[in-house]
């Protein structure tokens, strides 16, 4: 199976360790995976503040760059959400297709190749923030924690109030610094609350702001992306 | 809208006080998740919740299509029952009606049903200058009204306020609008609901023009619908002889059988009760029997200019149930002041924008007060999409170019061109990688970021590097 890997343009500067994890672990599945180098960022900041028209190139560039292939995984559920729910508002029926054709990490693993038990390793407790695009606007549902379940080693905690927003919002973090921080505080507090080493999550920029106030605070606690914690083997550990 | 709210600061200044009250956030936290874990299990308990849901939509989509239609039916309904109906374009014109009717009555006084369409046209105050004193008789208006306060939620107005809070309105306030709180008064439920019932009651039995808004109008036979929960309302619309509405025009539904389906998804959304306690319904007036005068004040104030906007349109769907601000994170730490408008939360923030327009300051803030989380879209009865509609009216306001905008669009521009040249964008983040020393966890007076989040530290490489080694890696062993 041929996939092609829509990386994020936050993970390819920011955090390039989870796109390298999910290259290990699509490629350890046996999914020959590809990276189109013509990709960069799917627009959805950009979207998301109000500049439709400052979207349009970026949209087009993403369905030229991924012209041909059958799955497009991306390790980001907002990333897959803007695809999926507004490329075909925002294109033409390339971008439609596209929309068709790309696929979250977990729901790739789940409903694609069809596994739960990916073969990891990672004895730690962990808490998952699931967040809210992957939640509402692609109903991910189980699958994160049924992959989570299946990693051995791995305790998972039941984190309070999992479903609320992180506050992280793209830009509204710096418009709404303020409400967003205390959101974030929030989540910090509830996850710490759960005594889990690592706060695991599917979507990095919410680890980031996550993150940045974990940083600050300097609570017990270490943001990992999904795809880290399942490429992680006995063999090969993560971190 | 109201006059109270002109001049409001934008949404991030006001919202940055109520985060840091301890006290609000306790209240807000509490009320919020104690009505939204009660309307989750009060949902779940239909099955075929989600049909009610694209029903309720679906009808509403329908008669807002032909809404002048619809109006014109009410209309006649209502005339033909015995009542009056008038029209006003905007809340000016409203007012006026509505002071002059009461003024042809010769009363200076008017007793309350809690109404969101009154508080949005700022009756109260357009009718204090006119010499007529207009007492709130819901109780959280109540509370509102005597602590010289403004709601903050659509259905439990003084949620902002603990019961030691209302207990010293009452006692500090009652007097001077009327029958005092009794003595000893403590801050127990039981004795706060009766000190309030008495407080009213004389009210009520004095009372010659009552006014109220509606929850719908039934188009077929003109009949008008109050949903409440305390009885109070009711008070209002049978024991003066005359009764005053002020509705919005996006109120009217066709027909009986469609009010149905509104029947069933309202208490559960808003106040989470399988059935609501008090529906009031009357179509005209009748001869011994409640009001004697009926008069409709039919609403525009901007509701056709929403009308017109494709996307936007679907905020008038409302039937303000106030799920959304119960589960609005946003609303849960900024509560409902902060958002200028007497229509708070997520519906607050993409209504007043619409029916007030994005000149001011407070209204070209809101459509951003907002994560797009999604949660209030999820809850939504009759499925308003608000983040879609959020997002649009930031486009709105980008294209306006307001403070800050033109340079936010200067940005996006230029992001936008480094994405769309994968060479420029593959180059900068080789020279922030190699830089990344130089950028300090915390940024003085960086600001929003800044204040309360460490920056995260740049990778010596960027993944696209990476691949091209780990590329080459495989094809050199043939995999
Ligand atoms: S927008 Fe929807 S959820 Fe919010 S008050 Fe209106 S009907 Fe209720």
């Amino acid at each position: 199976m041929r996939a092609a890997l829509f990386v994020t343009c936050v993970n390819d500067a920011v955090y390039p360790a989870t796109g390298i994890a999910t290259v290990r672990l699509l490629e350890r599945l046996g999914v020959d995976v590809d990276f189109p180098e013509a990709q960069t960022c799917c627009g959805q900041p950009q979207f998301n503040t109000g500049y439709r028209r400052e979207t349009e190139p970026l949209v087009r560039r993403m369905t030229r760059a991924f012209e041909g292939y059958d799955y497009v995984v991306t390790p980001s559920g907002s990333c897959a959400a803007m695809v999926r729910h507004h490329y075909p508002k925002i294109g033409d029926e390339a971008a439609a297709s596209l929309a068709a054709r790309t696929y979250e990490l977990t729901e790739f693993l789940v409903d694609v190749v069809g596994v739960t038990d990916v073969g990891a390793h990672f004895p730690h407790t962990v808490t998952y923030h699931p967040s809210c695009h992957g939640l509402r606007l692609l109903g991910l549902g189980e699958r994160p924690r049924k992959l989570l379940e299946s990693v051995r080693g791995l305790e998972l905690r039941e984190l309070p109030g999992a479903d609320e927003c992180c506050g992280f919002g793209g830009t509204f973090a710096v418009k709404n610094s303020d409400v967003s921080a205390a959101m974030g505080q929030d989540k910090v507090s509830n996850a710490v609350s759960t005594g889990a080493e690592v706060l695991c999550g599917a979507d990095n920029s919410c680890l980031m702001h996550i993150g940045g106030i974990v940083s600050r605070e300097g609570a017990p606690l270490r943001p990992v992306h999904l795809a880290e914690i399942l490429a992680s083997t006995e063999e090969e550990p993560w971190s | 809208m109201s006059g109270t709210y002109l001049g409001m600061p934008a949404f991030p200044v006001a919202a940055k006080e109520a985060v840091g009250n301890e006290t609000l956030r306790g209240n807000l936290r509490h009320a919020t998740h104690t009505i939204r874990d009660k309307r989750a299990k009060a949902v779940a308990e239909l099955d075929d919740w989600a049909l009610l849901r694209e029903a309720g939509k679906r009808i509403k989509d329908h008669t807002l299509r032909h809404l002048d239609r619809y109006l014109v039916r009410l209309e006649e309904s209502v005339t033909a029952a015995g009542g009056v109906v008038h029209w006003a374009a905007d809340a000016d014109e409203a007012n006026r009606i509505v002071a002059e009717l009461v003024k042809a009555t010769g009363e200076t006084e008017v007793v309350k049903v809690k109404s969101m369409a009154t508080q949005e046209i700022g009756l109260n105050e357009a009718l204090e200058a006119e010499g007529i004193s207009a007492y709130e008789t819901d109780l959280a208006e109540l509370i509102v009204q005597l602590g010289d306060d403004r709601p903050s939620h659509i259905l439990v107005p003084a949620i902002h306020r603990n019961r030691g809070e209302i207990r010293d309105i009452f006692r500090d306030r009652m007097g001077a609008w009327g029958r005092p709180a009794p003595d000893g008064l403590s801050d127990t439920p039981g004795e706060l609901a009766e000190a309030a019932r008495l407080h009213l009651r004389e009210k009520f039995l004095r009372a010659k023009v009552g006014i109220s808004g509606a929850n719908f109008m039934v188009a077929e036979t003109g009949t008008l619908v109050v949903f409440e929960s305390e009885g109070n309302g009711r008070m209002c619309l049978t024991l003066p002889e005359t009764l005053i509405s002020v509705v919005g025009i996006e109120k009217v539904v066709p027909s009986w059988r469609d009010l149905e389906v509104f029947l069933q998804t309202l208490p559960r959304s808003s106040t989470a009760e399988r059935m609501n306690p008090y529906t009031s319904m009357w179509t005209g007036t009748h001869d011994a029997d409640g009001p004697s005068t009926f008069h409709l004040v039919l609403l525009d104030n901007g509701r056709t200019n929403t009308l017109a906007d494709e996307v936007g349109r679907q905020a008038l769907r409302c039937i303000r149930c106030s799920a959304c601000l119960n589960v609005c994170p946003v609303y849960e730490r900024a509560g409902g002041h902060a958002y200028g408008s007497v229509y708070p939360g997520p519906i607050g923030a993409i209504l007043s924008p619409q029916l007030r327009g994005i000149q001011s300051e407070i209204d070209a803030s809101l459509p951003y007060a907002s994560s797009l989380c999604g949660a209030c879209y999820d809850v939504c009865p009759v499925a308003i999409d608000i983040p879609e509609v959020l997002v649009h009216l930031r486009e709105r306001v980008a294209d306006q170019g307001g403070k800050g905008h033109r340079l936010e669009k200067a940005a996006m521009k230029a992001a936008g061109w480094v994405f769309d040249h994968p060479r420029v964008m593959a180059a900068g983040e080789r020279a922030a990688s190699k830089t990344r020393r130089l950028h300090p966890s915390k940024l003085p007076g960086a600001g929003a970021w800044t204040d309360s989040r460490d920056l995260p530290e740049l990778p010596p490489e960027s993944f696209r590097d990476w691949w091209k080694k780990h590329h080459n890696d495989r094809k050199d062993t043939g995999t």
